[in-house]
């Protein structure tokens, strides 16, 4: 019976945790369609959606309630199975890459020390690039499913893209791993809270990540895969209502859980400042939690800024310059990013 | 042969290392993006701003009275001569007796419509008016369901009365002075 002994204070503690990082996702998201709107204008010298509600800020609210309200279209030659399936599983696997980002250090509460991180997981990096990498089936899937040329071939680029820029991603964080020897987020962020944060150890490699992350997240200039002008919106051009939002959101989600994991892995996670030990300003445990979590989200804000800031500044890859870029650029960068690193690694253990 | 000293030379070497890799171009975009951030807005907020009017604006027509509330049209149709886009119709009338505190002379118009889907705010009725009674305002048609609905009668272009509603008599009056003294700016 001992095997059945759960702890179920433990349970309920994630279960809440759960509930909190899932809430504050969606919340996050729902408002970065607000915050791209907004940037999108002040980059084009205007002001944005500034109607709905005090400085606009129920626009997001109202968007969700149009697409809520719009008709529910399921063509009739599609595969009804898989065409609910495709933003189902976009929008799930969106969702599960929050469970193993350390958002906080570890708070008191109830009695209780409570780690402000769904899982920590030993091999945490390789399960975010797992599920990632699931997140493009959403695409692929419901492209498929639609039954139509343009969505197919926007689920094939999308496809055939997050392959090639998987690659260069996977090297650029190797040269990471060599660095932690370490696949645990948490484990991570603790290393860069004790000594420098490892954007200074591994810029190109961040440049690299950074780039790929804009690529797996489908964002301009690597959004081929949605090209409007070309492709009619893509693999979502059959899709109406919320399974359109959907697609739309989990975009958004993928851009906030990214950013969070460039965060994490390359600027100190909830680590407030770099080159400085924050013990010494002698605040209890809980106070340097709360302010490591707002740490960690004006991080990721600044992320998503500059996702934005990107977006409405460059036009899309031609698909042979994107394939160019990740195969014939990218790729040699990171294994010349990986090679130098092990070879300072070497050098500095003699 | 050279034409013009316009001709540029086109710059075709094969893109380098650092071209190849779009960062720096990307980089100086983005500094060109992010300044626009911080530039003075194009947009106007409609309808708590509004764009100001150019001086020879016209809009919407309006019928003149004179201090007492008394209409300045006689009918006499020279508006309806003058418009070119024939959206002016009247029906003249003959003051009656006791009628006196209503039409400035002894003729008056009983009916003055104008078409404001026909009307082309040219302005030459404005211009034609030899009683002072007719002008053009800087107010848009608004939208509306129907056509009946655009031909606008005496209710609605007759400014009011300056006994009945004296605040907006008066402004109704300096709008038309404001705009006489940019017509005679103009000339």
């Amino acid at each position: 019976m001992i095997l059945l002994a759960v702890d179920w204070a433990l349970v309920l503690e994630k279960l809440i945790f759960i509930a909190v990082i899932i809430t504050i996702s969606l919340v996050v998201a729902l408002y970065m369609t607000f915050g791209e709107r907004k940037v999108a204008a002040w980059i084009q010298d205007r002001i944005g959606p500034n109607r709905a509600g005090p400085l606009g800020l129920l626009q997001p609210l109202a968007d969700g309630v149009k697409m809520f309200f719009k008709e529910e279209i399921i063509p009739t030659s599609s595969n009804k199975v898989l065409f609910i399936l495709g933003p189902s599983l976009a929008m799930i696997t969106a969702m599960l890459t929050s469970a193993v980002i350390p958002w906080g250090d570890k708070a008191e509460l109830f009695g209780r020390t409570i780690t402000l991180q769904i899982a920590d997981v030993n091999i945490g990096i390789l399960y975010v690039f797992g599920v990632v990498s699931l997140g493009v089936y959403g695409i692929m899937i419901g492209s498929w499913a639609s039954n139509n040329k343009f969505s197919l071939m926007g689920g094939l680029r999308a496809a055939s893209q997050i392959i090639s820029y998987e690659l260069a991603m996977g090297l650029s964080l190797i040269a990471l791993l060599m660095i932690t020897g370490s696949l645990s987020l948490g484990e991570m962020v603790k290393q860069q809270q004790e000594g420098w944060w490892n954007f200074f150890l591994q810029p190109l490699g961040f440049f690299i990540f950074l780039v790929c992350a804009f690529a797996e997240c489908n964002r301009t200039p690597f959004d081929l895969a949605e090209a409007e002008n070309e492709l009619i919106g893509g693999y979502h051009s059959e899709y109406s209502s919320l399974k359109l939002g959907f697609y739309l959101f989990a975009e958004y989600i993928n851009m906030f859980i990214s950013s969070a994991v460039m965060a994490t892995l390359y600027f100190g996670g909830y680590d407030i400042l770099p080159f400085y030990d924050e013990t010494a300003w002698g605040l209890s445990a809980n106070l340097m939690a709360l302010l490591g979590a707002a740490a960690l989200f004006v991080k990721i804000l600044v992320f998503i800024f500059i996702f934005m800031w990107v977006r409405w500044t460059i036009p899309r890859f031609r698909y042979d310059q994107l394939m160019n870029l990740g195969w014939k650029k990218l790729i040699p960068l990171a294994l010349f990013n990986m090679l130098v690193t092990a070879a300072v690694i070497l050098f500095l253990k003699k | 042969m050279q034409l013009t000293n316009r001709a540029k030379q086109v710059d075709r070497r094969p893109l380098n290392f650092a071209e190849k890799i779009y960062l720096p171009a990307v980089l100086k975009g983005m500094g060109i993006t992010f300044s626009h951030i911080f530039k003075k807005k194009a947009t106007i907020k409609f309808p708590e701003e509004t764009r100001p009017f150019s001086p020879v604006f016209r809009g919407l027509h309006i019928l003149n009275r004179d201090e007492e509330g008394r209409e300045n049209c006689t009918a006499c149709g020279l508006c309806a001569v003058a418009c070119p886009a024939e959206a002016i119709t009247m029906d003249a009338a003959e003051r009656l007796p006791g009628e006196e505190h209503l039409y400035r002379e002894e003729k008056y118009a009983a009916k003055y419509e104008i078409n404001m889907l026909r009307c082309i705010f040219c302005g030459l009725c404005e211009e034609a008016c030899p009683k002072d009674a007719i002008y053009l305002t800087e107010t848009f048609a608004p939208a509306n369901y129907s056509r009946q609905s655009f031909i606008y009668g005496k209710e609605n272009m007759v400014i009011p009365h300056p006994k009945e509603n004296p605040e907006a008599f008066t402004k109704a009056k300096g709008l038309i002075d404001e705009r006489k003294a940019k017509a005679s700016q103009q000339q």
